[in-house]
């Protein structure tokens, strides 16, 4: 016998279930209740950069929308700063909260392309979009990422999208891109399942 | 020195994705492997929030929603302590329920359970935990409710919690469950989690020393969050 650690365990986790709405956007469930919502605006009124919009929908093993997701984005400014961690505009939070629509499931976000940030060993990672989904069906969130397809050459220079060994598969971490707006599906599962990550 | 590195997430604790008991994960579970990173400033960062997001009242289910009157059940205090899992306290950190009424019905557009909508209950709440971590709502137990997972499931009583720590990779959504429900045993969704450790603190016990006399019984409830690793010997590269 050995002296004990006497580590807590993290709570294990469990799904958010259908009704999440209630809990994380009662508006949404149908009902109003907070003065304000949390998450509905992820940049605020003084942003710097480019406005972009972003849609997409997330799809199940069978190919089918996924029309009860709930999807946290956590973000850099277009200067490549997280909020706590340098000056951002005043009202930048860098997070919001996405649904999808609960006939179509597709999902619809407005924000900022964020700038490039270092990881800890000091490499550029290209610009992205944290994103974590919950959702009834699903254990424990997901994390994934979303880059932009119009940044190929810092994709490519990407230390996050290189680990991933099937070459083929950074694509599905990799949004196209319109002008100002950017199309991302979700795979779970599939031949196209979307990488996520063990953060 | 530390560093803002959390624990590694334990997946043996956690409920794995594909449960098939739990008949929903089956289509929606990844089938790939999960990418290991190493945590960046995207996973150690995370939003934080103030008192000025949200009103005191809405950490009071009984008051949050009431129109004519108080909303019908049992009335219960739930409190306990966000800490990490160093045991240290996670001050100031947003914690957001949801529930069903005392009958078991959502107050939700696609809830069609027969049990009446309570006209005096929303079913959500949210609070900031203190410089200590600690948190408390005042609800009303919610009611167990079936399911259509087999043809006749019934969940036990419980409410949903969302948690944010101070990085984006601690975010967390679990379910608090009642001390003595029969029902817990035999719910495929709590059983997704394999050892049942993980289950008991999923259990929030009867806290008889925090009831109000004569006014609400009390469960408490601890949240555990991911620790953050210190770092005590550290190599860096020539120019870091």
């Amino acid at each position: 016998m050995a002296q004990p650690l006497n580590y807590l365990k993290e709570t294990a986790s469990q799904t958010a279930g259908p009704y999440v709405h209630i809990g994380l956007a009662p508006g949404d469930a149908g009902f109003n209740i907070y003065a304000n919502e949390l998450g509905r605006d992820i940049i605020g009124p003084n942003a710097k950069g480019t406005r972009i919009k972003v849609t997409g929908t997330v799809r199940d093993g069978t190919g089918a929308p996924v029309k009860d997701v709930l999807i946290e984005v956590w973000q850099a400014n277009a200067a490549g700063i997280y909020p706590g961690k340098g000056d951002v505009e005043d009202g930048f939070r860098g997070w919001g909260r996405v649904i999808s629509d609960f006939e179509t499931g597709e999902f619809t976000f407005e924000t900022i392309k964020p700038g490039a940030v270092k990881n800890q060993n000091n490499q550029i990672m290209a610009p992205h979009l944290n994103l974590w989904l919950v959702a009834r069906g699903i254990n424990v969130g997901l994390n994934t990422r979303m880059y932009f397809g119009d940044e190929a050459m810092a994709n490519a220079a990407d230390p996050v999208l290189n680990l991933i060994e099937q070459t083929q598969r950074r694509d599905t971490l990799i949004a196209r891109a319109g002008r100002t707006n950017y199309h991302f599906d979700i795979c779970l599962q599939g031949d196209e399942e979307t990488v996520f990550f063990d953060v | 020195m530390t560093s803002d590195e959390l624990y590694q997430r334990d997946r043996e604790w956690h409920p794995p994705a594909f449960t098939p008991d739990y008949k929903t994960s089956v289509t929606r579970s990844p089938r790939l492997a999960m990418l290991s990173l190493q945590a960046s400033e995207s996973e150690l960062t995370g939003p934080t929030f103030g008192q000025c997001d949200i009103d005191p009242i809405d950490s009071d289910l009984i008051n949050n929603y009431a129109k004519t009157g108080d909303p019908i059940g049992e009335r219960i205090i739930v409190h306990g302590r966000v800490l990490d899992e160093n045991a240290q306290p996670v001050p100031n950190t947003l914690v957001e329920i949801w529930q069903a009424n005392a009958g078991g019905r959502y107050r939700h557009k696609m809830d069609t359970y027969l049990a009446a909508i309570d006209p005096n209950f929303g079913g959500c709440g949210r609070t900031l935990t203190d410089e200590n971590g600690y948190y408390a709502f005042r609800t009303v137990k919610p009611g167990a409710y079936p399911w259509r997972n087999w043809v006749n499931n019934w969940r036990p009583a419980h409410i949903h919690i969302s948690v944010f720590g101070t990085a984006f990779a601690q975010r967390l959504i679990t379910q608090m469950y009642f001390e003595g429900d029969p029902l817990i045993a035999k719910c495929p969704i709590v059983n997704t989690i394999p050892d049942s450790r993980a289950i008991d603190q999923l259990v929030a016990a009867l806290d008889l020393n925090a009831t109000v006399p004569f006014d609400s019984i009390a469960y408490k409830f601890d949240i555990i969050l991911r620790g953050h690793r210190s770092t005590f010997f550290e190599n860096r590269p020539e120019g870091n």
